[in-house]
This record gives C-alpha cells, structure tokens and sequence, in this order.
C-alpha cells in the first residue's frame, strides 16, 4: 500500500492551516485532515491511515477509504505531496 | 543607530494605486542600522501623496519631467545640490533612468553618488529586448516582439495566437483575447508610452516576483521573492507573502552573475504549468513591495546607500517565508498653503518647518 509523504517544507499548525513557502499558497484543513496529515508525517501507510481513521470514527471502511484516496488526490494537486509521494513503497 | 547623517534624495513619491517605489524605499532608509537618513523628496507633481506623510521627508523639490531632457534635469539637482549637499540620489521610475544613467558622472562630480545599472544592462533587459536577453543570457522567456502599428500588430498578434500580452515599453500591459481588443490596447498604450509596443506570447501560470540587489561584479547583495496574494485592476500588488522558491532563487543568482547587475531589480517570472519559469520582465529598480524585503531583514535600500558610497557590503544570508504585506490607503488632510508652497516655489519643508 502507497506511502504518502507530505513535502517536509510544509508547514502546519495545530489549528489545521497549511502553509507551502515554496508558492506561497495556504490552506485550512478540518479537524479530520489534520490528524490524516500527521499520520502521513508519522510515515504510515494508506491502509494505516484508514485503520487509525476507522478506529476513531464510526465510519463505514469503504466510504473511509475513498475519502482518504480524494483527500490525497488533493494535497497532489496543490503540490502539498513530494515528488516521490503516492508511489508505491 | 550609527551617528553619521547621509542626506539623500529620492523620487517616485507617489503612492497611489499603481505605486512609485519613493515611500517604501524612504521607510526602509529610515530603518537603516548603518546611517541616519535625511531624505529629500524629489518629486514631478505637487500632489505626490509622499511629500506629505509626515515624518518621511525632511524637504521636497519639484524637478522637470524627462522629456525636459537632461540639461534641466542637471541645471535643477546643481540647485538642489547647493543647498542640500545630498550624498546619494535613489531614482525609483523607469522613465527617468535614463536620463539619471546619462548625468552619473555629472553628478557625481558634484558630489552625488547613485548605483544604478550601466547604460548597456538598462538597454539590453528592456522588454522589446527580451527574446535577445533570453538568448544572451540562458534564461527562459516568452516570444515577445516589438511593434510600431497596427498592421504590424494584427501580423505578429495572429503568428503568436491569441490571448496576447500588449504591453508597454515602461509601463502597463493587457491580456488581449481579441483582435479588437489588441487594436484598442495599441492605441492605449502607444498614446501614454509612446512606441514601441511589445506583443507578447500568453504565458499561463503563476506570477512570481523577485526582487534583489547586485554589486555591479555578479554577486547577489539581496534577494527576497514574493508571490503576490491580492491584486488591484492595475495588475499591482496590493498584498503579497514571501516564498522560498529554490529555483526562483537560482534563476535570480543566475541573472545577475551572467549580466553582472548593478543596482536594485525586480524580476516578474511566470511558473508555467510544466515548471518553466519564464522570465516575463525585469524593472531595472527597486519595486514598490520593497518594504516587505526590509520586513523580513533585508534592506535593500540601505544596502544600495552603502554600495553608491562605496562602502563594503555583506551579502544578506536568507530570510523568512510567509510575511505578508498588506498595502492600504489612507487619507490626509493638507493645508492648502503647502499645497500652494510647492506649486509656486517648487520646494516644500517638512511640517515641522511650517510649524
């Protein structure tokens, strides 16, 4: 399963806000977000990510795991991602 | 603060929605660690709002337009000098750069210092130069082409495709989608700036902005990038956050270690989609967002002071991403006597003097 690595020059603070000094661009994530972003820099994987999440909330896995996938789709879109995160590990 | 008082004369006064350099470069003179700034306002229109801020400038002095020619220019800073005995002048517009770049000996006979671009750096990086700049220099830019009517124009619009940028030689430019809209941009700009006007090939991307000081022997004095987070209709800043872009900042030391800059630059680079960073524009003077780089610990006013008067200068060492600045307006109520001090005698004390 895909090991996602947020870029290390990222900053990010307890309220959920995302800062890239690289562009410039900042962004606020929920509560949900967050936690799913400190995982990634924890170094876990998809489906640890989605185990940490189902653990925590009553939410149907599938639906979880979808989430996560659009989620991820997004932090590489805005280029939040390092080059080599979303590859297979 | 050091003791020692350099007097120094500075234009683009005007703080307006598409801003002169003038104010910002004031207040980070006034932060200088290494003199004391005594600022003398050099000024086209008595309404330039700088000559009016209180505590920015000891004393102002209305001085003749460029297309006055030299001569005049010259024949009214010798006055100036007489009683001012300035050290340093800082120009701060395009239009006029020329004309200080010509009268630099001059001046400097006379006591004035400045650190300005050779006349052949301020030729060479003007936009109807850039695809030859780009060559010269191994620095990506987008096709641009100057034109001088509207058959040329239509021509070289339809080769490029549309959209287009119509752009102005010093100031001002427009994305035109049409070939009507490109007519209408023409004659805008042709009658404010005169030809030629530069076409330019529609770059999509993110802007980014740099701006820095080099010594005049290719080494990078300051560099500080900003991506600008709010914009007016003018295209202009009116908030921006600083950013590390390494290959931004690379790109940066490049330039002025290739064209050996003199003096203070911004660089305007679009990041295309397929991260090429095309240089779009370089001002060959110290931006109207210079303030943000003094906030974050680079003052390249103070430095330039320094370099004009021959003083070592240290390059800066980094600076923090993610400060803002935020620009606003602000009114000021002015007594119609200074007004009328100005329009008649051409010079102005500070308030403290009319008080």
């Amino acid at each position: 399963m895909s090991l996602i690595k947020i870029q290390t020059n990222i900053a990010i603070s307890d309220s959920g806000f995302l800062f890239n000094p690289a562009t410039g661009e900042s962004f606020s994530v929920n509560p949900i977000g967050l936690e799913i972003i400190r995982l990634m820099r924890e170094g876990k994987n998809e489906t640890e990510i989605c185990a940490a999440v189902n653990e925590t909330y009553d939410a149907d896995p599938a639906i979880v795991e979808r989430d996560l996938h659009d989620f991820i789709h997004m932090l590489r879109q805005h280029q939040l991602l390092d080059n080599n995160g979303g590859q297979n590990n | 603060m050091a003791d020692r008082i350099i007097n120094i004369g500075v234009t683009g006064l005007n703080a307006i929605d598409s801003p002169g350099p003038g104010v910002p470069v004031i207040r980070g003179l006034k932060e200088a660690k290494s003199f004391k700034a005594r600022i003398i306002g050099l000024a086209y229109e008595p309404l330039e709002p700088g000559i009016y801020i209180d505590g920015l400038v000891d004393k102002t002095y209305l001085i003749p337009y460029p297309s006055a020619g030299t001569d005049m220019l010259m024949a009214r800073l010798e006055h100036i000098q007489s009683v001012e005995k300035l050290d340093v002048i800082i120009p701060n517009f395009d239009a006029e750069l020329y004309s200080f770049i010509k009268l630099e000996r001059a001046l400097k006979n006379i006591g004035i210092s400045m650190f300005l671009p050779t006349l052949e750096q301020f030729e060479e990086r003007h936009k109807f130069n850039l695809d030859e700049f780009g060559k010269k220099h191994n620095l990506d830019v987008p096709e641009s082409k100057p034109v001088v009517s509207q058959t040329e124009l239509l021509k070289v619009a339809k080769e490029m495709g549309f959209p287009v940028m119509v752009k102005g030689k010093y100031y001002d430019a427009y994305a035109a989608n049409t070939p009507d809209q490109a007519r209408n941009y023409f004659d805008k700009i042709s009658a404010k700036w005169g030809l030629p006007v530069i076409l330019q090939k529609f770059v999509k991307g993110t802007e980014l902005n740099m701006t820095g000081l080099g010594d005049g022997n290719g080494n990078t004095i300051a560099a500080v990038g900003m991506r600008k987070q709010f914009i007016t209709d003018k295209g202009k800043a009116w908030a921006g956050i600083t950013i590390h872009d390494y290959r931004l900042m690379e790109i940066t030391k490049h330039f002025i270690a290739s064209t050996k800059w003199r003096g203070g630059f911004e660089l305007e680079i679009m990041k295309s989609a397929d991260n090429t960073y095309y240089l779009m524009e370089i001002n060959p003077r110290i931006p109207a967002w210079v303030y943000l780089a003094v906030g974050v610990g680079q003052n390249i006013p103070e430095a330039l002071v320094n370099l004009a008067l021959g003083n070592d200068v240290q390059p800066y060492q980094g600076y923090d991403a993610g400060k803002l600045f935020i620009r606003y307006a602000y009114d000021m109520i002015v007594s119609r006597e200074r007004f009328e001090e100005l329009s008649v005698n051409g010079e102005l004390g500070n308030n403290a003097d009319n008080q």
